[in-house]
């Protein structure tokens, strides 16, 4: 099993699909393990009714059918069902609505879903999950990018109500690829997927929407920034290392 | 019994399944990984026989396709195991030498070492050239690449007694720095094709690059950059076609990586905005707490019966509220806005300083205060729809006038009424009840036209 991971983690990033269901037919009785840990790209279904895309993930399936955030209803129709709580499709609701103008202020564009479900222990998990693809044909701005994707997926657990405090624990995985094709630079393409867990215990005083945006916030930004720097800045320094640039060639001649 | 039995076929892969998935994980391993996925691989197995065939199918490949270079027994140097330099599948020809290296794949070493027959070497006056152009790439990569490793070999023409033929050779750099304990694993591979053409006289440079790094501690990230060129120069003597040739490549080479720099300098601010914004326009933190703001403008859309809910996904919120103004804007309604801007100039502070920010910074930008103004000429951009600005502003008299609308809007329309009222100066009881209601909660008109404006900025910026 964990070589089944560690083979998924040298794959190329951009062929973790093919690479799962590689292994999924290799050790057909890991399957639930692995797909639990793995995360794939996202999927977009079309809710015809509300005329909206929603994300599909393994928090809002039930056998086959996916379940609407925007009308709470599967695709394809199912009977008996699982729906959240009457309170926690409230709660759904309303996290749908803000999180769709945070994914705008922040992405604008995407696609946004959020999907709960109660817990064991009387708490309840909550999931965030965006999809942006930034290619010139998508939803991108300034047309650098011949084919860019963001999924983020936020998996939030939040326990039990004690004494006005509350735990929250977030689980967020990041997985993007991004690729230009200038003139100069040629075919230019960075991928890849990173990990990170936070835990908090906050006042439920203004709700657990705050609470639980405030953390995805901080936590997606930190995430882009070490993707920027920490992990795009080594393969560029590993580049340097590989030939280094012009000035610093010209610096060993007079050497030799 | 008979349920197993059906069970069986589905889940169980053929040999030849496996064997194919097997050697798709080890082609596809990054440079300098394939042990490390050769190990989890055979884990996963857990099938020796298996393993072993795709491994013996599957890392010639990888091998040539790396370019990877193993060290001679004899100590005499390198040699790359390419395609261009094979000559059965375990023998590949080190033409500097002129030995034949016999290799061992999946160890990856190379075991034994013979001199190479006349057959496969190239003919003295092809040699001639070969030594020259190898010389001066040697050189040129003992300059510039810490670790590189270069070949050249003759691939057409090698029996070339004298002018009168062409014939191509290909050049190979490659350069690898490996350091797992690091996580991080890089790979340089470049190959170019001289083509020497007789008849014109000319060579025909062919160039393709390949620069590959992966960084995986704690997570799983690849940089993966190809780039092909195309250059050509005239035919001369030995040397100074060699010395043409690598200054060429130099050239290119050096060209290329600085246009990798500039790439990987946009990439924080221009490439990535495209995934994804560092904060949002407004540069400040999402206002969570703030979620009635949003709410209320929510609703306000969901009141007006806009239908096409598609629409709010794509459109700024401002923009959609354009539809629900009633068509009839009378002139009093404008007029009323004229000379509210006289008394909005005196009295309200902070909107002062707002005009005054978005003009330093934007001067191309429509300001309230502007568009209030209706004889301002079109001069600003005029992409934006200074329409609809206005439009956005009349709406909220439009509103006042759908008489079912939920208490809290109404009561955020009163305010807003209330400051647009010009009957009434603002005495300190107004402000003290404008402060109360604020105290209580309820939105204050004049943020509530700057959440609308400043989603529509957001719309308006051109280049952010």
């Amino acid at each position: 099993m964990e070589a089944a991971l560690g083979l998924l983690r040298r794959m190329p990033p951009k062929q973790s699909e093919t690479a799962l269901s590689a292994l999924l037919s290799l050790l057909p009785q890991h399957s639930s393990d692995l797909l639990s840990q793995v995360d794939l790209p996202l999927q977009v279904l079309r809710d015809a009714e509300s005329r909206k895309d929603f994300i599909l993930c393994e928090y809002n399936r039930d056998a086959d059918s996916y379940r609407s955030p925007w009308s709470n209803k599967y695709h394809p129709p199912l009977e008996d069902a699982l729906y959240p709580s009457s309170e926690l499709r409230k709660l759904e609701v309303e996290a749908n609505d803000i999180f769709a103008i945070y994914r705008d202020q922040y992405y604008e564009g995407g696609i946004s879903s959020v999907y709960m479900w109660e817990d064991d222990n009387e708490g309840f998990v909550a999931c965030f999950l965006i999809k942006k693809d930034g290619s010139k044909s998508g939803h991108g701005r300034r047309g650098c990018l011949e084919e860019g994707a963001w999924d983020a997926i936020h998996v939030i657990q939040v326990g039990p109500e004690e004494e006005e405090m509350a735990q929250y624990c977030l689980t967020s995985t990041i997985m993007l690829s991004l690729t230009t094709d200038d003139e100069p630079s040629g075919k230019f393409g960075l991928s890849g997927s990173i990990r990170r867990q936070m835990k908090m215990e906050l006042a439920v005083a203004e709700g657990h929407l705050c609470n639980m945006g405030r953390m995805i916030e901080e936590l997606e930004g930190k995430l882009r920034n070490s993707l920027d720097q920490v992990y795009f800045g080594k393969t560029r320094e590993m580049v340097c290392t590989l030939r280094p640039p012009a000035e610093i060639v010209q610096m060993r001649l007079p050497d030799s | 019994m008979a349920d197993e039995e059906d069970e069986l076929p589905e889940t169980e892969l053929s040999y030849d399944q496996k064997k194919e998935i097997a050697k798709w994980f080890l082609l596809n391993a990054p440079a300098g990984e394939i042990n490390y996925v050769a190990k989890d691989l055979k884990a996963v197995l857990s099938d020796e026989e298996v393993y072993n065939e795709a491994a013996m199918e599957a890392f010639p490949v990888y091998n040539k396709s790396h370019m990877i270079c193993l060290e001679m027994p004899n100590r005499a140097g390198d040699v790359i195991v390419s395609s261009y330099s094979e000559i059965t599948e375990n023998e590949y020809l080190d033409p500097r030498t002129a030995q034949v290296a016999i290799v061992d794949h999946v160890q990856q070493i190379c075991t034994k070492v013979r001199p190479a027959d006349d057959e496969e070497l190239a003919s003295s006056y092809i040699e001639e050239f070969r030594c020259a152009l190898d010389a001066e790439i040697q050189r040129y990569v003992s300059e510039s690449y810490p670790k590189g490793v270069s070949a050249v070999n003759c691939v057409k023409g090698k029996d070339v007694d004298g002018p009168g033929m062409d014939f191509e050779f290909v050049v190979i750099i490659t350069a690898r720095k490996l350091s797992p304990q690091n996580f991080c694993n890089g790979s340089w591979r470049s190959v170019w094709n001289i083509d020497f053409q007789d008849e014109s006289q000319m060579l025909d440079i062919k160039g393709k690059l390949q620069v590959g790094a992966h960084y995986f501690e704690e997570g799983n990230v690849e940089l993966d950059a190809k780039k092909e060129f195309q250059d050509s120069t005239i035919f001369q003597s030995a040397d100074d076609c060699a010395i043409a040739i690598a200054n060429i490549i130099r050239h290119h080479e050096t060209e290329y990586l600085a246009a990798l720099e500039v790439a990987y300098s946009k990439l924080p601010d221009n490439t990535f905005k495209d995934l994804r914004r560092k904060l949002p326009v407004t540069r400040t933190l999402f206002p969570w707490q703030n979620t009635l703001q949003f709410s209320l403008t929510r609703e306000v859309e969901k009141e007006l019966g806009l239908g096409n809910v598609e629409s709010l996904e794509k459109k700024p919120f401002a923009n959609n509220l354009v539809h629900l103004v009633p068509k009839a804007i009378t002139h009093t309604s404008a007029d009323k806005y004229l000379d509210f801007r006289k008394v909005q100039k005196s009295s309200d502070a902070g909107n002062r300083t707002r005009v005054s920010w978005v003009k330093a910074r934007y001067p191309n930008r429509w300001t309230t205060s502007e568009l209030l103004n209706d004889q301002t000429q079109h001069s600003k951009t005029t992409n934006l729809s200074r329409p609809w600005l206005i439009q956005l502003l009349n709406v909220s008299t439009g509103l006042k006038a759908a008489q079912n609308l939920p208490p809290h809007l109404c009561i955020t329309l009163e305010i807003m009424n209330e400051t647009l009222d010009l009957k009434k100066k603002k005495t300190g009881k107004d402000k003290t009840i404008k402060r109360r209601r604020i105290r209580e909660g309820i939105k204050d008109s004049v943020s509530f036209r700057i959440a609308l404006l400043s989603s529509s900025r957001r719309s308006l910026s051109l280049s952010d």
